[in-house]
């Protein structure tokens, strides 16, 4: 826990979509005494804790180890050369899933500066507020003359300061927005706290009867409480999302005559020579040189069905090596690479998205004016009636400080955090912060197949129509590869109670299938036309026991979990849904018939998909995309608002909202819900507090507002808002 | 009347003392992790001796 961490670069998502390659070759040179960071997210109680530090620190290249439960992580002070590499595996042992974090990444990892100062501003804004309203009570119960002037001189001596130190966010803020030609809800804000202050000052200075430092200083507390809940909001949602960047840290296998040397995918050029191991994805585009093996485009195109690679085949980077080893010549990277095209059909997909104005803005745009032009004809109208310089200030700042947008201020963050809170828990995690609200304006729903609706797991489906001979056959050849068809068929053979054959001389052909051999005969198992077979539109591997014919293995996409309910419940609240997938009719028919979508296309491509959105939104529709390949990027960047599952490629989580990060879809219809509840939260805070100001507003415009209403106005409106939005947390 | 004199330093000297204490434990790094440490406190790790 100690602040090395190196600022991070790149802030913007749509640039991130080629991850970060700089923060990765930096971190790679960090200095040895920098901490290890593991992210650990299965931590959750005070027995995860001490298992964790004291497994860790009983190994001997560890010199402490210390569990921080709130961002679930482990920071571990190893010895010079220790890796995260080397202590996953004993995280693992702990009982632990660990990922590496790339501290780098990870601008957060220590302590988060800027949260820390404004907690030391609210800090001594609240011991200030309780000073002086301690001292204010003397004086609304009828402390007069000298005393009163003590009081308030008192008061003085306190407020100010710590207006000069606490309110400075404020301010800063505000003239930030003058500088950029426009009214933020600081302006009138820092007006306020800064026209009580000076009128106070100038009414104690002639012994006048009413002083605002009270109001001023309480003012500057409850809106740092605002301000510290949104930064928290903030923060929490960023460290979780360069966390989900960080446990992807993109590197490449490069073949030299030096042998072989881990780089960053960033350092290769064309022309080199990358080996893809089985179960890694393909880190640039390129053509196979050697080997041969099935590669699964799914996060791609949205295909289902592996494709074969053998020498010559391209390779497109973000395809994922199943079977083979693969030797490949990189044909293109980085900037020229496939991903980067999609990066760039991204950028202009959000260039059309436009800029939300979230409801606090909008509604500052009125607000701001509004209260500048009550506050000045209140002094002129005062000015006009009784002449008296010192009295229309003195009621221009009582309207400043009762119409202070401490509703905008306060009420917004507290039912963000609390919502945000509140889905973190259910394992949703919302990146943008506007993205709750919206999300609560969408009446269209358009899903992707492939990694979304489905798991992007093969199900055998067939497998009872077979005799128990040839599963138990198919059983023997699946269970020695990893190829995810033959692992389907593998547990859903033995889930099934059959025992794998006596098959010998197991062999795999990567690219093409296991081969043995049954009782003195040859058996095969993979591809349809390696075992003489003629390949249907189905998703299928195929049996052939010596001269006997082949049997088909079909196979259909595993449903994701929640997936039937979430379409389900989406559909019941009114909203349109609809599948776009890129993969072949039969399955994506089949599918939408499944879970009860009427409005279906398959073999959509990426720019279509977006297309599609766009067509949609020109439609007045404002539409929530659910995906998580590659090829859903520009759609999701281009949809009103967007989710992608942890398991999406990270060019699609960078490029969505929201991101889940269970398994389950099921959390969807929730967070749409929750999400409809905050933005009517927010509207009844703001109904609230504008009672308040009704009753207020005309008492200090007559010029009949004390001090004490205006305190009692605004920390009851404060605290009422703030109660309101904490009955969302339950 | 004038006991204010004595009361009025000494009210604000004892708010002070806590608003010493709260930029300490700030700088302690106290509000860092807030659920691990409410966490921490049901552990008997380190009941006997301190952490050394």
């Amino acid at each position: 826990m100690d602040g090395t961490a190196t600022p991070s670069v790149s802030a913007c998502p749509a640039c991130a979509v080629a991850p970060a390659a700089a923060d990765v070759a930096a971190a790679a040179r960090a200095d040895d005494t920098a901490p290890v960071l593991l992210s650990v997210p299965g931590a959750h109680c005070a027995l995860c804790i001490s298992t964790l530090e004291k497994g860790l620190e009983k190994l001997p290249q560890v010199r402490s180890a210390r569990v921080n439960l709130t961002l679930k992580r482990v920071s571990v002070e190893a010895e010079p050369g220790v890796t995260a590499a080397d202590l996953i595996p004993e995280v693992a042992r702990l009982g632990y899933t660990a990922h590496e974090l790339d501290a780098g990444m990870l601008r957060a990892s220590g302590t988060d500066t800027t949260g820390r100062d404004l907690m030391m501003r609210m800090g001594v804004a609240g011991f200030a507020m309780m000073n002086v309203m301690l001292l204010s009570i003397a004086v609304w119960s009828g402390a007069q003359d000298a005393t009163r002037d003590l009081f308030h001189w008192i008061s003085a001596a306190i407020a100010l300061p710590t207006i000069a130190f606490a309110a400075q966010p404020f301010f800063r803020s505000a003239l930030a927005g003058f500088r950029a030609g426009q009214l933020n809800m600081d302006a009138p804000i820092s007006l306020a706290i800064l026209l009580a202050a000076g009128t106070s000052l100038y009414e104690t200075w002639n012994s006048g009867e009413h002083a605002y430092f009270d109001a001023a200083v309480a003012l500057t507390f409850f809106l740092l409480i605002g301000r510290y809940l949104d930064h928290r909001t903030r923060a929490v949602a960023r460290s979780a999302a360069q966390e989900l960047a960080a446990l992807e840290v993109p590197r490449a296998l490069r073949l030299s005559e030096a042998g072989e040397a881990v780089v960053p995918v960033a350092e290769l050029t064309v022309g080199d020579l990358v080996r893809v191991l089985p179960g890694a994805r393909v880190p640039a585009d390129g053509v196979v040189e050697d080997g041969t093996s099935e590669v699964d485009r799914g996060l791609l195109t949205g295909e289902s069905l592996p494709a074969f690679a053998g020498p010559g085949t391209a390779l497109a980077a973000g395809e994922m090596n199943l079977t083979g080893p693969l030797v490949m010549r990189v044909t293109a990277a980085g900037r020229d690479s496939s991903l980067h095209r999609m990066a760039d059909l991204v950028a202009v997909a959000e260039a059309g998205r436009g800029r939300y104005t979230s409801i606090a803005d909008r509604i500052v745009k009125y607000y701001a004016p509004g209260v500048h032009i009550l506050a000045g004809l209140s002094w002129a109208g005062w000015m006009l009636y009784a002449g008296d310089m010192r009295q229309a200030t003195n009621i221009a700042a009582a309207v400043l400080i009762i119409t202070c947008p401490c509703a905008l201020g306060l009420a917004v963050p507290a039912v963000m955090t609390a919502a945000s809170g509140r889905l973190f828990r259910r394992g949703v995690l919302i990146k943008d912060g506007t993205a709750l609200e919206r999300l609560a304006e969408v009446d269209t729903v358009v899903f992707d197949k492939t990694g979304t609706l489905t798991e992007g797991r093969p199900d055998p489906t067939n497998l009872a129509d077979h005799p128990r001979e040839s599963v138990a056959v198919a059983l023997a050849l699946a269970a020695g590869s990893s190829h995810p068809l033959a692992r389907a068929l593998a547990e859903a053979a033995t889930a099934m109670g059959l025992g794998p054959a006596a098959v010998t001389e197991l062999r795999e052909v990567p690219g093409y299938g296991v081969e043995g051999r049954f009782g003195g005969e040859t058996v095969r198992f993979g591809r349809a036309a390696w075992v003489g077979a003629e390949a249907g539109a189905d998703t299928a591997a195929w049996l052939r026991i010596g001269r006997s014919a082949p049997r088909e293995f079909t196979f259909a996409d595993r449903l994701r979990d929640g997936a039937a309910d979430t379409v389900q419940a989406l559909v019941a609240r009114g909203l349109r849904v609809e599948l776009l997938s890129g993969d072949a009719e039969a399955p994506v028919a089949a599918l939408a018939q499944r879970l009860g979508i009427e409005h279906w296309r398959a073999g959509v491509l990426p720019a279509e998909k977006a297309d599609r959105v766009a067509r949609l939104t020109a439609e007045g529709r404002k539409v929530l995309m659910v995906g998580d390949g590659l090829n859903d990027t520009a759609a999701l960047a281009g949809a009103h608002v967007s989710i992608s599952p942890a398991t999406a490629l990270d060019a699609a989580r960078t490029a969505s909202d929201i991101v889940l990060m269970g398994g389950t879809l099921a959390p969807v219809a929730e967070t749409v819900e929750t999400s409809r509840r905050a933005i009517a939260r927010i509207r009844e805070n703001i109904g609230i507090s504008n009672v308040y100001n009704l009753i207020a507003v005309p008492l200090a415009v007559i010029g009949l507002c004390t001090p004490l209403i205006a305190a009692l106005a605004m920390s009851s409106s404060s605290i009422t808002v703030t109660l309101n939005a904490l009955r969302l947390r339950r | 009347m004038e006991v204010l004199a004595l009361l009025i330093p000494v009210s604000l000297f004892l708010g002070g003392i806590g608003l010493a204490a709260f930029f300490w434990s700030l700088r302690g790094k106290q509000y860092d992790d807030p659920e691990g440490d409410a966490r921490r406190i049901l552990s008997d790790d380190w009941d006997d001796r301190p952490k050394p």
